[in-house]
């Protein structure tokens, strides 16, 4: 037997199905299966997009929603105050150019009493907070944080915008997310349902096999109320509002040098498309003369 | 090529004095005037590509090695610092992230270069297998400098993969216990890895040299397939500087504006979520996966040691698929083949390919499902170098392939004798 091809028809013949097919299975996977969470909602946030910056409004909003709800539980072990204040942050000021001389910042961090050991005794004491000091943990060790909330620890939220699928539209799901549970599903005590949280229901379920609620558990039971923290602008004081700015804030604290980056993106970018062109004029130049 | 003869012409008493001692600079500009086969396409560029980014990741990587800290406790912190409080620090880790990724694309493309032009045959054997020596030691280097950052995917990574050798009988465990530095992942482990992360990317620079030493020897495949005859050396190369050298520099930036692009506007995007949660040996993940560029090989783990046997392997004489259109077809399924094996590699083996329904059980899993998904296309990598390669080299009709490189381009293949012969080399 010999094996006898054509010139260029079998390519065709054979590729098309071929590529048919890895596209039909790159689709496939979309078809949402039992036991997944939601998709989270896609928010507009200012900072997204290559031109995308933080709206600095927002990301006081959101810092003073962390500050008076997330706080009491949620450590951001990675940030400090003098953080607020740099380039881009939700204090920045463009005329202090260092945080740690930023008189709103000293007065936030002012606000929380931080351990220290007494420089000249030895002894331990409490004091007022000052730019350079990190946000305090809200408690002791991760065994009091996980005492303090049924066995869960609160997971520190510096960088959960970046820690979690969808980033600040999750954050921004989850928050605002909260509903009754469905009928038919079985709740441990100390856990709340949630159908943007990753996780799987059907052992929980007792009604229709093949309409699996979705979402999870999680053991933060639902953290924000209309008109819970007061705002000094005219944002709506919703759950929906706080949800937004907290979730910005994080995105933030995320990537804190993601405005920088944007900007030098930008000026690479066009450096580098220039010296492409002038690159490529020299190899006409140069090869104009060769044949190939 | 290996019979070039030097041109070089010492100008200067200084450059003299040094040529009689030491002919640096001689070897500098041999290498610079080296003859290249003028016909060398895009695809030829990514060596010079890969070079960047092998210096691109060292560069980075020595002054990331000034400020992380390879212990348990403080890697993850350690990292997030670099990003948030060193000078441009947030720039020179996310080239390092990101350009682990450029190097692959990289080097998987350079790879498919190599094998659709049949640049791995005689007398290029040594190139192809020093390259793919260089090949596993960049899957080891990313490997071992993904687990640094101690988030939750290098952790759990790091446990899958050495638990991988743990599996060889008898011996697996001490083997295990012995990498691992201890009974498991940790801080030993952590500062193990971290010393060899920093030592690997100097060996992959040897085995460089070795790789364009190699190459200067034997002399440069093209695009065509054919050795350059002596007496058309003349006209059938051209010298690598300037004409390469602006080449490669033009593909060079095209290839930078899209790492930029990742760099500087989705420096996450190549990542995983996971790996931003502090390593926590308690919580598992719920699916481990590993970076995307090992994600055909997870699929089918222990597929890199055939391709050091592939020059053996390919029994055809013609070297470029451009002659031969049986051998191309089943190049163009591999490439796609290899897409879905990195599908595979990321998916849950349970999950189905297409739509909701089930079909058939067939052995231990749904006929639709990545499983099976996954070894089919496992067989085709398999078969590609191990059946077809050989047997399709034995039975195809190749098209007469040019005798010079200066002919398809100024004569087109019309210009070509009728009834040239299929092969210079004809067999038995």
């Amino acid at each position: 037997m010999t094996l006898s091809f054509g010139k260029t028809a079998p390519v065709k013949s054979i590729l098309i199905p071929l590529i048919a097919a890895a596209g039909l299975a790159l689709v496939a996977p979309a078809a949402q299966a039992a036991g997944e969470a939601k998709k989270p909602r896609d928010i507009a946030f200012s900072f997204e997009g290559p031109f995308g910056t933080f709206d600095q409004g927002q990301l006081q909003r959101g810092y003073k929603v962390y500050r008076e709800v997330c706080a009491a539980c949620h450590s951001m072990n990675l940030l400090s105050f003098r953080n607020l204040a740099e380039d881009g942050g939700p204090f920045w000021d463009p005329h202090v150019s260092n945080p740690n001389e930023n008189r709103f910042v000293r007065v936030l961090a002012a606000e929380f009493e931080i351990a220290d050991i007494d420089s000249e005794t030895g002894e331990p004491i409490r004091r007022p907070g000052t730019p350079a000091d990190a946000f305090p943990d809200p408690y002791p060790n991760a065994t009091a944080a996980a005492a303090g909330n049924g066995g869960a620890v609160p997971p520190d939220l510096s960088v959960m915008a970046k820690a979690r699928k969808g980033g600040a539209d999750y954050i921004y799901s989850l928050l605002s997310g909260y509903q009754p549970a469905p009928a038919g599903l079985r709740i441990a005590p100390g856990q709340h349902y949630n159908p943007y949280m990753p996780g799987d229901l059907t052992p929980f379920w007792e009604g229709d096999h093949d309409k699996v609620p979705y979402g999870g558990f999680i053991a933060m039971a639902q953290p924000l109320r209309d008109g819970q923290v007061t705002y000094d602008d005219d944002a709506p004081e919703t759950i929906d509002q706080y949800s937004r700015d907290v979730a910005a804030f994080i995105a933030w604290a995320s990537d804190p040098k993601a405005t920088e980056r944007k900007r030098t993106g930008i000026a690479v970018l066009a450096y580098l498309a220039i010296f492409a062109g002038l690159t490529y004029a020299s190899y006409r130049q140069i090869w104009r003369n060769v044949k190939h | 090529m290996s019979e070039h003869q030097s041109t070089y012409v010492p100008r200067t008493a200084f450059e003299r004095w040094m040529d009689t001692r030491l002919p640096i600079i001689r070897f500098g500009a041999d290498y610079m005037s080296l003859p290249t086969p003028k016909n060398l396409n895009y695809w030829y560029t990514f060596g010079a590509i890969l070079t960047i980014c092998l210096m691109v990741q060292i560069i980075t990587g020595v002054v990331l090695a000034m400020h992380y800290v390879p212990n348990t406790e403080m890697a993850f912190a350690s990292v997030e610092r670099i990003m948030r409080d060193v000078n441009g620090g947030w720039l020179i880790r996310y080239v390092h992230s990101n350009g682990a990724s450029m190097f692959f694309i990289a080097v998987y493309i350079h790879m498919l270069r190599g094998l659709y032009y049949g640049s791995y045959k005689a007398p290029r054997e040594m190139i192809w297998i020093v390259g793919c020596v260089i090949f596993f030691l960049l899957i080891a280097t990313a490997f071992l400098g993904y687990v640094l950052p101690w988030g939750q995917m290098s952790f759990h990574g790091a446990v899958v993969i050495t638990n991988l050798i743990g599996s060889i009988p008898v011996i697996g465990g001490s083997i295990l216990t012995w990498l691992q530095g201890g009974p498991a992942i940790d801080n030993a482990t952590l500062n193990r890895f971290f010393s060899l992360h920093y030592l690997l990317p100097f060996v992959i620079f040897g085995c460089v040299v070795l790789h364009v030493w190699a190459l200067h020897t034997a002399g440069q495949n093209n695009p065509v397939g054919i050795l350059i005859p002596k007496d058309r050396v003349a006209k059938d190369t051209v010298p690598f500087h300037p004409y390469y050298t602006v080449k490669d520099g033009f593909a060079l930036i095209l290839f930078l504006i899209m790492f930029a692009a990742f760099v500087f506007f989705m420096p996450n995007a190549l990542g995983h979520a996971d790996n931003s949660i502090p390593a926590n040996p308690l919580v598992t993940p719920a699916h481990i996966v590993p970076e995307w560029y090992l994600l055909p090989f997870y699929a089918m783990f222990g597929s890199i040691a055939v391709l050091f046997i592939l020059p053996w392997l390919d029994t055809s004489r013609v070297r470029s698929m451009r002659y031969r259109p049986t051998m191309r077809v089943f190049f163009y399924i591999f490439v796609v083949n290899a897409f879905v094996l990195g599908l595979c590699g990321a998916m849950l083996p349970d999950a189905p390919v297409i739509g909701e329904f089930k079909t058939f059980m067939l052995i231990d899993g749904d006929l639709n499902s990545y499983l099976w998904l996954g070894r089919l296309a496992t067989l085709y990598y398999f078969a590609f170098f191990l059946v077809i390669l050989p047997m399709v080299g034995l039975r195809e009709t190749p098209l007469p392939i040019p005798q010079s490189i200066s002919e398809p381009v100024l004569g087109g293949p019309a210009a070509m004798p009728a009834g040239a012969p299929a092969q210079p080399e004809t067999r038995g």
